[in-house]
C-alpha cells in the first residue's frame, strides 16, 4: 500500500518539527478543527479534513509539535454507530492493549528464563486419549472424526505427555500449554487457560520449588522494571526468593486452629476450612509453599520416602491466590496403576464420567522414568498479580464468555 | 430446584426459612480439591449479610420472593395500604417492613414492594423524591456556597441538614438511598 503509515503515532510525536509525517489509525474523537486519531502506540490531533466516527484512516500532513496539519484518508469506516456499547472496540479501551503487552512481555521472560537453564520447551498434543483421571477435574470431549483414532479429549494439563517425553531421554522440559476444564470459570479460573509446566529430571520439589520462587521473581523484575514488588490482590507481595516453606499441618494450625486429625477422612470439611480459612491467609506480603499435602491427596505426587502418610507436593500461594501445584513425581508404575484404577472408581461412583487410562503413559514409566519433579503454574494467575488485576478476564484477550 | 449454577448477583434463596439474595459470589476450587462457590448473602427481612460457601452443583432452594409495583394510597394506624398496578389489588403494609421509607411516601407514588410467599418484607423507593420544606430558619439571602448547612424538616417529617439559602416552602430532591439533600428543585 502506497500510502501506508510510516511510523507509530508515539514515534511521530517525538519528532522534531516540522516534520512530514504519515500515520494510521482509527478516528476516535470528531471536533470541529480536525479529529483526534488513536493507534496501539498512542493518539494525535489532525487538523484538517477527517473522517467518521470509528473509521480507519491514513492521516499525512505535518507534524508542528502539537498537531498533525494536514487531512486524513478514510481506509474503512464502520458500518454500526461506534463504539458500540458491547463491541469489541469498547472492550479493548479499557487497557487491555496494554495489558496484553506486558502479558507478552512476560511469556518470553519464562521462555527466557528456561531457555538460560537448558530446558527444552516442548509441544504436546491437545487431543489425549485420556485427560487424566483426577475425580475433580473434567475434561471437554472432542468430536470423533474421520482418522478413527478413537475418543478424544482436551487435555485439562500436558503431564502424561510431557513425563512421555522425559521417559524418551529429556532431563529438562517445559511447555506453555493450553488447557482446558469444564466446569471452571470465575475470578481466578477459565475454562480454557495457559499453563506453564516443566519438569526436571534427578530432582525433587525442593528444586522446583527453587526454579518456581526464581521464575516468578524474574517475571516481576522484567516487568516491573527491576523491583520484585507486585501489587498481587490489593496488598503488595515481595517476591524475592527466597519464599517461606509451610506444612499444610502447620498452615491449619496456624491460621484455623485446627489439626489435620480433626478434619480428614473427611475431604469437604478439609477444603472448606482450607478455603474459608487458611487460603485467604497464605502468602501475605510474601509467597509461601505450602507442602507435605495428606497422601490421599498425592494425585500424581510420589510419598514423601521419609513419611509415607504425606506426599511429595506442593502449592505455592501469593496473597491467598493458588499459583501452582508442584510434585517430586510418582515414577512407580506399579503404585500408578494402582492409584489411576482407584481414581476411575471414584469418578464412577461420583457419578462421573470415568475416562480411559492411558497405557502409553503407564509404558512410559514402565520403561523407566528418571526421577524428578515438576511443576505446573497458572500463567493467567500470575500476570493477573504482577499487574494487580482483580479479575482473570483482565488479562485475556477475549475469555470464554465474549465469545 | 436451582443449584449453584443459578448462582449470580440477586439470585434469591431460602435458608432456614429466610430469604437471602446474592451479594458477592466467587467460584473456588482448591488445586485437586473439589470446587465450592463462597457468597455473601444478605438476609432480606434483616438486612444482615452472611458469608455461606456452597459445594459446587449443591441444591438451593429458590425463594418465593417477587417484586412488584404498587401505587401508595393512605396511612390508615400504623399500616399504610397501596394497591397493586396490575391487579388494582390493596395491600396493607406495616410502618417495620417500610422503616425509614414511610419518610418518601407521597400520595399516589409509585414504590417497589418486595414479597415473600405473598407477605410484604421490603419496599424501594424511587432514588429521588421532592419533598416541600415545613421548617426551617429564614435564609441567608446571598448565600449560595452552601458551605455551611442548617436542619430543616420535610412535609412527611424526614429532617435533613439543608445549605443557608434553603426557604420553608422549597421544593428539595432527597436521595431515598442516603436520606441526604440533593438539591434546591426550581418550581
Amino acid at each position: 500500500m502506497p500510502e501506508s503509515p510510516r511510523y507509530p503515532i508515539a514515534i511521530v510525536r517525538r519528532l522534531k518539527p516540522p516534520a512530514p509525517a504519515r500515520v494510521g489509525g482509527r478516528v476516535v474523537e470528531r471536533r470541529e478543527d480536525g479529529v483526534r486519531v488513536r493507534d496501539v502506540s498512542g493518539e494525535l490531533f489532525v487538523a484538517g479534513p477527517g473522517a467518521a466516527l470509528g473509521a480507519w484512516v491514513v492521516a499525512e500532513g505535518t507534524w508542528n509539535g502539537e498537531r498533525l496539519e494536514g487531512r486524513c484518508r478514510l481506509l474503512n469506516a464502520p458500518r454500526v454507530p461506534y463504539p458500540r456499547p458491547d463491541g469489541d472496540a469498547a472492550w479493548f479501551a479499557d487497557g487491555r492493549l496494554e495489558r496484553l503487552r506486558e502479558r507478552a512481555a512476560m511469556k518470553q521472560a519464562v521462555r527466557d528464563f528456561f531457555a538460560q537453564r537448558a530446558f527444552l520447551e516442548v509441544e504436546t498434543p491437545a487431543m489425549v486419549p485420556s485427560p487424566g483421571l483426577d475425580l475433580h477435574l473434567d475434561a471437554f470431549e472432542v468430536q470423533p472424526g474421520a482418522l478413527g483414532d478413537g475418543p478424544r479429549w482436551l487435555i485439562t494439563s500436558p503431564e502424561y505427555q510431557m513425563k512421555r517425553v522425559l521417559a524418551g531421554g529429556a532431563a529438562r522440559i517445559v511447555q506453555i500449554a493450553r488447557c482446558f476444564r469444564d466446569g471452571e470459570r470465575g475470578r481466578h479460573h477459565e475454562p480454557e487457560f495457559t499453563m506453564v509446566e516443566w519438569y526436571r529430571a534427578f530432582a525433587g520439589s525442593a528444586e522446583v520449588m527453587r526454579d518456581t520462587e526464581q521464575l516468578v521473581a524474574h517475571v516481576a523484575r522484567g516487568t516491573r522494571e527491576g523491583s520484585t514488588v507486585i501489587p498481587a490482590r490489593g496488598t503488595p507481595v515481595d517476591v524475592a526468593p527466597p519464599w517461606e516453606r509451610l506444612t499444610v499441618a502447620e498452615a491449619l494450625e496456624r491460621y484455623a486452629g485446627k489439626t489435620l486429625a480433626a478434619l480428614l477422612p473427611d475431604e469437604e470439611r478439609f477444603f472448606r476450612v482450607w478455603i474459608e480459612e487458611v487460603e485467604p491467609q497464605l502468602g501475605r506480603g510474601r509467597p509461601v509453599f505450602v507442602t507435605h499435602w495428606p497422601a490421599s491427596m498425592a494425585s500424581l505426587a510420589r510419598l514423601d520416602p521419609r513419611d509415607p502418610s504425606v506426599a511429595d507436593r506442593f502449592e505455592a500461594y501469593v496473597d491467598g491466590l493458588e499459583l501452582c501445584n508442584g510434585f517430586g513425581e510418582l515414577v512407580d508404575p506399579v503404585e500408578q496403576r494402582d492409584r489411576l484404577e482407584r481414581d476411575q472408581r471414584a469418578r464412577e461412583e461420583a457419578g462421573k464420567p470415568a475416562y480411559p487410562i492411558d497405557e502409553r503413559f503407564l509404558g512410559a514409566l514402565e520403561e523407566g522414568l528418571p526421577p524428578c519433579g515438576g511443576n505446573a503454574l497458572g500463567f493467567d494467575r500470575l500476570v493477573m498479580l504482577v499487574l494487580g488485576a482483580a479479575h482473570i478476564e483482565d488479562v485475556l484477550a477475549l475469555p470464554s464468555r465474549r465469545l | 430446584m436451582a443449584d449453584t449454577t443459578d448462582i449470580k448477583k440477586g439470585f434469591k434463596m431460602l435458608i432456614d426459612g429466610q430469604p437471602y439474595a446474592v451479594v458477592d459470589h466467587q467460584f473456588v476450587k482448591p488445586g485437586k480439591g473439589q470446587a465450592f462457590i463462597r457468597t455473601k448473602l444478605k438476609n432480606m427481612m434483616t438486612g444482615a449479610v452472611i458469608d455461606r460457601t456452597f459445594k459446587s452443583g449443591e441444591k438451593l432452594e429458590k425463594a418465593d420472593t417477587e417484586e412488584r409495583t404498587m401505587q401508595y394510597l393512605y396511612p390508615e394506624g400504623d399500616m399504610y395500604v397501596f394497591m397493586d398496578n396490575e391487579t388494582y389489588e390493596q395491600m396493607r403494609i406495616s410502618k417495620d417492613v417500610l422503616a425509614e421509607n414511610t419518610y418518601y411516601l407521597l400520595d399516589n407514588m409509585n414504590i417497589d414492594v418486595m414479597l415473600f410467599e405473598g407477605k410484604p418484607i421490603g419496599v424501594t423507593p424511587p432514588t429521588f423524591v421532592e419533598l416541600e420544606v415545613v421548617e426551617t430558619e429564614p435564609g441567608f439571602k446571598g448565600d449560595t456556597s452552601g458551605n455551611t448547612t442548617k436542619p430543616a424538616t420535610l412535609t412527611t417529617g424526614l429532617q435533613v441538614n439543608v445549605p443557608l439559602f434553603v426557604n420553608q416552602g422549597d421544593m428539595l430532591k432527597i436521595d431515598t438511598r442516603t436520606g441526604e439533600y440533593v438539591e434546591r428543585v426550581k418550581v
